[in-house]
């Protein structure tokens, strides 16, 4: 086990109400997991992930881990939603500023960090500046940066939702490349079910405001994965099902009678 | 034809503002030559420019250019600096923010060549109450420009560094310095031109070298081409430092550059 989320709530207070983004939240991950929350926006997906990195409090609740808790070794490294790198920086500074609070020398942070962008095939704008980049570009390197911080946990804040389609399927079969040659525990936000289904294996789906998990599935497919896996007849069926589970709150949320 | 038209307007667009003070100016020369206006108050550019060299020549500007640059560069320093760590540490910290905005909120309206006089009480007559007046014109843009430049950092940033473990130390000089960068450059515009007035303006009052004493002078004594002439001396110096501080910004903010740049 690599840590437990015990009855975790949250509420935010903003202009005089209180909001309860998240209520209850029970669950827990194994090593080297790859486990998909997924929810409609609004459930409090962010809440959570900030959460376990130690970024915001609890209003209740407490999450318990159970790794060595070594110096200089870090415990979690988020990827963010967005607007996650440093404009001021290059490629390569972004990618080695993970190691930069680890106290690994400048020389020896910049080699490991090229040598980790080259072998991803961005060696062509190793010096560029993120502006200088796609979106797709971007993000990448916002996963580069988290994995060579060699972090315990990986969580990733739907990483790829501002994407198109088709760089998505590219970028997720990129992300299941990087995670088979180095394994981690990764905690995986998404809206997109068919996402959570290909790259997990377990899925907690959530429901929204209060925010609380719903259910967990067990994703059987085998691994390594690949796009093909899409049409697998397991997949069609585990994306109804949680629809079915998800659609009436949707409908409830944008006023539509079903 | 509409096409070869729109093309002729973007060559000659550049052209344009130098064509207009050229015509400006030769309207100006005859004007005073054949004495519409009158030579006294308005004498031909070619004069003025004549005075100019003169007193380049002569070795008249030189001491007082260089009583108003070492002014300048010291109260800017003194003024500049204390601009930039203060605002930036009230961009960082709400606290600091909270106790030092209203004091900032309430003093930086009252205009810098008004208290003058008190800053002469207090440092004496001497050069140490002029830098102190150059200073403090420069400190507010500064301030103002450098807080601002941290408050709109994108907070995800600051999430980033907490994420990582970034000591204080870290945070500062990997994110809250190089992030407000563009708009410390644009204090430091600000700064130096509003430095560069009260510079003028104290010379004007009370002191006996500087540019501003050379106008001053040049009114009482009717040389009125030593007043242009320096009035050019001032605008070209303006000009120049500002050409430089964008060439510095364009090199070490090269990001931020390039992406006003694609806007435009
Ligand atoms: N800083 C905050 N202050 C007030 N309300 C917030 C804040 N952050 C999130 N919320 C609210 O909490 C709920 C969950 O937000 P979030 O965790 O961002 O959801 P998700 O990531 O699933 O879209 C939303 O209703 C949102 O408006
Ligand atoms: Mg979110």
């Amino acid at each position: 086990m690599v840590f437990e989320c015990i009855e975790l709530s949250k509420s935010y207070v903003s202009r005089g109400a209180e909001v309860t983004a998240l209520q209850s939240v029970d669950f827990t991950v194994r090593e080297q997991e790859f486990v998909c929350i997924v929810g409609p926006s609004g459930c409090g997906k962010t809440t959570l992930l900030k959460i376990i990195a130690g970024l915001i409090e609890p209003t209740s609740g407490k999450i318990v881990f159970s790794i060595p808790q070594s110096n200089g070794h870090l415990r979690s490294a988020m990827v963010f939603q967005e607007q996650g790198l440093f404009p001021w920086m290059s490629v390569q500074d972004n990618v080695a500023f993970g190691l930069e609070t680890q106290g690994i020398s400048l020389a020896e942070r910049r080699e490991l960090a090229s040598d980790f962008i080259v072998k991803v095939g961005l060696a062509g704008f190793m010096h560029s500046f993120p502006h200088e980049l796609s979106g797709g570009m971007r993000q990448r390197v916002a996963i580069l940066r988290a994995f060579l911080a060699n972090p315990h946990i990986l969580l990733m804040d739907e990483p790829f939702g501002a994407l198109d389609s088709q760089t998505r399927l590219v970028m997720q079969e990129e992300l299941l490349r990087i995670w088979r040659d180095h394994r981690k525990t990764v905690i995986y936000v998404t809206h997109d079910i068919e996402e959570a289904i290909l790259l997990g294996d377990r899925l907690l789906v959530m429901s929204g405001r209060p925010g609380r998990i719903r259910q967990e599935i067990n994703i059987p497919l085998e691994r390594p994965r690949h796009l093909a896996n899409r049409d697998h007849p397991e997949v069609a069926e585990i994306r109804w099902h949680i629809w079915k589970m998800l659609e009436d709150e949707v409908r409830k949320d944008l006023s539509i009678l079903s | 034809m509409r096409m070869t038209g729109e093309r002729l307007w973007l060559r000659l667009e550049p052209w344009l503002p130098i064509l207009i003070v050229g015509l400006g100016l030769i309207g100006w020369e005859t004007a005073s030559r054949a004495g519409l206006l009158s030579p006294l108050f308005f004498p031909p550019p070619t004069k003025i420019l004549n005075t100019l060299l003169q007193m380049i020549i002569n070795g008249k500007l030189l001491p007082h250019l260089s009583a108003t640059l070492s002014r300048l560069a010291i109260g800017f320093s003194i003024g500049g600096l204390s601009g930039l760590v203060l605002g930036l540490g009230m961009g960082w910290s709400p606290r600091l923010r909270t106790v030092v905005d209203p004091l900032i909120a309430a003093l930086h309206p009252i205009p810098k060549i008004a208290i003058f006089p008190l800053i002469m009480i207090i440092f004496g007559i001497g050069e140490a109450s002029k830098v102190v007046a150059i200073a403090i014109a420069a400190f507010f843009p500064m301030l103002i420009n450098c807080m601002s430049g941290v408050r709109q950092l994108n907070p995800v940033y600051f999430e980033v560094t907490e994420n990582y473990g970034a000591s204080a130390w870290k945070t500062f000089s990997r994110v809250v310095f190089p992030g407000s960068l563009p708009s410390i450059f644009t204090g430091v515009r600000l700064a130096v031109n509003m430095a560069m007035v009260i510079a003028i303006a104290v010379e004007l009052l009370a002191a006996k070298e500087g540019l501003g004493v050379i106008i001053w002078f040049s009114w009482q004594t009717l040389r009125i081409e030593e007043l242009y002439a320096s009035l050019i001396v001032i605008g070209v110096l303006g000009f120049g430092i500002n050409l430089a501080i964008q060439s510095i910004s364009r090199k070490l903010a090269p990001w931020q550059v390039e992406q006003s740049e694609r806007q435009e």
